[in-house]
């Protein structure tokens, strides 16, 4: 089969996480820096080995949560105490302690729409298609095989040494992804 | 070596280190889940069930129907009884819900690895239950139409919500509710989606799938930042679950009506929620599990399990009512020994006795392991305490409203053909729903099933 005009990079496919785990800290110790691997399920310690360290899952909810809860808070006080008072039994206008359900429920629903699109939003999604998608038996990452990808335009790609470089961690195949 | 990309090329054999019960791996995981949808025929018992929910599916909508072309007064209610089976039926199907809430993230969060194979269906199971749920007080509005008044948006009219009633809360309780629940569902699914794309052999399968799983790639990044999203919306799910039957419960306890006006009514709901969810989960479980035949992901320890959980939310719930008794004697408030007398003896006490038979008496039987090993026998009274505990709420909600404080004004209450309809036709479109949902998608959550064969393989669990 003939070769691509234009290559995304080399993907080695493996059968198990561990190879795929210690495959992918060689390939940073290598120098390797676009370097994408691919697992079936969430495997431990395959993001630190790939370098991921700023995770900010954790700020981006926490930022939802305190726009949900102070937006709606505010929303409360502005409608109850300024917009529309009202004389409800001869409670306070501003009884902050009948505020607080609205509040919590607009929390917790300004977080967890921050989880979620901001989970979908930094892993770049949606994005229906991915040169990734073009490589061999690729059909497989979703179910049982691991695979480690270096881009062609990582500085130090080079189509014959990287090939063997991935080819040292015995993988049931190194394939080209077309571009 | 080269790098060969030829489609003819036998993929070699796999390295098969996985195993669950009986020797699983990733590959026969994804598989045997992916094919329920991909691959097997709908059976005759799909069929069957498929053709008794979408007649009833229909009679719900023609209840739906009539009731907004001629108005509440189809139904039994009147003054003084004016919530009956809708508001029961509301209580009741948003405690079911919360059992699926209390399943993927409670039990997440405490790293219960049991509650990998049940969580998609209780997670389906919750947002199905909501969805009839939050019908409910719609339908009871006598002006449906204009249900949207309860929320606050800049009107014309000038005028606000009612920041200071229960009702409101309601709709920013169980709106935030079903928000959350899609959302932590729908994220669960998107790795499965992607099997399924990979997996799907017809061009238009291929398509929907793909569509839906938004490009899922499964990249290590990727697996990081969902993983922290789903473990953070547990976090928030977990008390958002019991607000939700709080604030459902305050409909009530905020209300000055004998039997209602009570300070253990949040705890008293959220026992009874999980009580009702938990008995609804098994009742969903055991026929799904025996039709297509999952006996190895969901075992009989998960029945087990859940078995134990129904159990403990039962001994809650008696002792809730044990409870109100002992408060009404004791607190030597007049209207309400009269409430608790009436309920024992007065025109539903057969509700009050069956009640308590179904929802306190009946789980006892679960302390034995006979039983709780018994799916039958687990199944048989899980459907018992699902009526139980219907009953429950019908017996808070009308028994106390019949007779309130002046005897002037005591009336009672009778369900017609349409209040039947509306609760019947709930049941079909919850069964019509959770079919779809087994035809459609992966019943088990197949990528934590490989991340527990994984477990399972390194000795983790």
């Amino acid at each position: 089969m003939s070769e691509p005009a234009k290559i995304y990079g080399l993907i080695a496919e493996f059968g198990d996480d561990r190879v795929l785990v210690e495959a992918t800290k060689a390939a940073r110790a290598a120098g390797y820096r676009n370097v994408d691997a691919y697992a079936p399920f969430a495997v431990d310690g395959l993001a630190d080995a790939i370098g991921f360290r700023r995770d900010r899952m954790p700020l981006i909810t926490l930022l939802g949560g305190i726009v949900g809860g102070v937006g709606a808070y505010l929303l409360q006080w502005y409608s109850a105490v300024l917009d529309y008072p009202i004389n409800s039994g001869g409670r306070p206008l501003h009884s902050w302690p009948a505020f607080i359900p609205a509040t919590f429920e607009m929390t917790v629903l300004g977080a967890a729409l921050a989880a979620f699109c901001g989970m979908l939003i930094a892993n770049g999604l949606p994005r229906l298609h991915h040169p990734v998608f073009n490589a061999p038996d690729f059909d497989l990452a979703s179910r049982n095989r691991f695979f480690l990808c270096i881009e062609a335009r990582d500085p130090l790609f080079d189509r014959d040494g990287t090939q063997r470089f991935l080819a040292q961690f015995e993988p049931v195949r190194v394939g080209v992804v077309p571009w | 070596m080269s790098a060969t990309t030829s489609a003819g090329a036998p993929r070699p054999a796999d390295s098969e280190r996985g195993v669950l019960a009986r020797n699983y791996s990733y590959a026969s995981i994804s598989d045997k889940i992916s094919d329920l949808v991909l691959e097997r025929p709908a059976g005759p018992g799909w069929i069957a069930a498929m053709a008794l929910c979408t007649a009833l599916l229909l009679l719900f909508i023609v209840a739906i129907g009539w009731l907004f072309y001629e108005g509440v007064g189809i139904w039994g209610v009147d003054i003084p009884v004016a919530w009956a089976f809708a508001l029961t039926n509301f209580v009741w199907w948003v405690g079911i819900g919360h059992a699926g809430t209390f399943i993927s993230a409670f039990l997440l969060l405490l790293r219960q690895k049991w509650r990998t194979s049940i969580n998609r269906f209780a997670e389906a199971m919750t947002i199905f239950a909501v969805a009839m749920a939050g019908l409910m007080p719609i339908l009871h509005l006598g002006r449906p139409w204009f249900f949207y008044w309860l929320m606050p948006y800049p009107s014309i009219m000038n005028v606000w919500p009612q920041w200071r009633s229960p009702l409101v809360w309601d709709i920013f309780a169980i709106g935030t509710y079903i928000i959350v629940s899609v959302l932590f569902w729908y994220m669960g699914l998107i790795p499965d989606l992607a099997t399924l794309r990979d997996r799907a052999t017809t061009r238009g399968r291929q398509f929907a799938y793909g569509l839906f799983a938004l490009g899922w790639r499964g990249e290590a990044r990727q697996w990081k930042r969902f993983e922290t999203a789903y473990l953070l919306l547990a976090g928030l799910a977990t008390p958002l679950v019991i607000s939700v039957h709080t604030v459902v419960s305050l409909d009530f306890a905020v209300g000055n009506t004998p039997g209602w006006h009570s300070t253990i009514f949040p705890p008293y709901f959220v026992a009874g929620a999980l009580f009702s969810g938990f008995a609804m989960a098994l009742t969903i479980a055991i026929p799904l599990r025996a039709i297509f035949r999952l006996h190895d992901f969901i075992t009989d320890r998960h029945l087990e399990n859940m078995a134990k959980v129904l159990l403990v939310c039962g001994l809650i719930v008696g002792y809730s009512y044990a409870t109100e008794i002992f408060i009404a004697f004791y607190g030597g408030d007049p209207f309400e020994t009269f409430m608790v007398k009436n309920r024992m003896l007065g025109p539903y006490a057969p509700i009050y006795w069956c009640v308590l038979a179904l929802n306190v008496a009946l789980p006892q039987a679960l302390w034995l392991r006979r039983v709780r090993r018994n799916a039958l026998a687990l199944f048989a009274v899980a459907v018992l305490v699902n009526i139980g505990m219907w009953l429950e709420r019908f017996m808070i909600i009308v028994a106390s409203l019949q007779r309130d404080f002046l005897p002037s004004s005591w009336g009672t209450y009778a369900p017609t053909f349409w209040d039947w309809a509306i609760l019947i036709g709930s049941l079909g479109t919850f069964g019509w729903l959770f079919l779809m949902f087994v035809r459609f998608l992966p019943a088990l959550s197949m990528s934590e099933m490989r991340k527990l064969a994984h477990e399972k393989a390194e000795g983790v669990v």
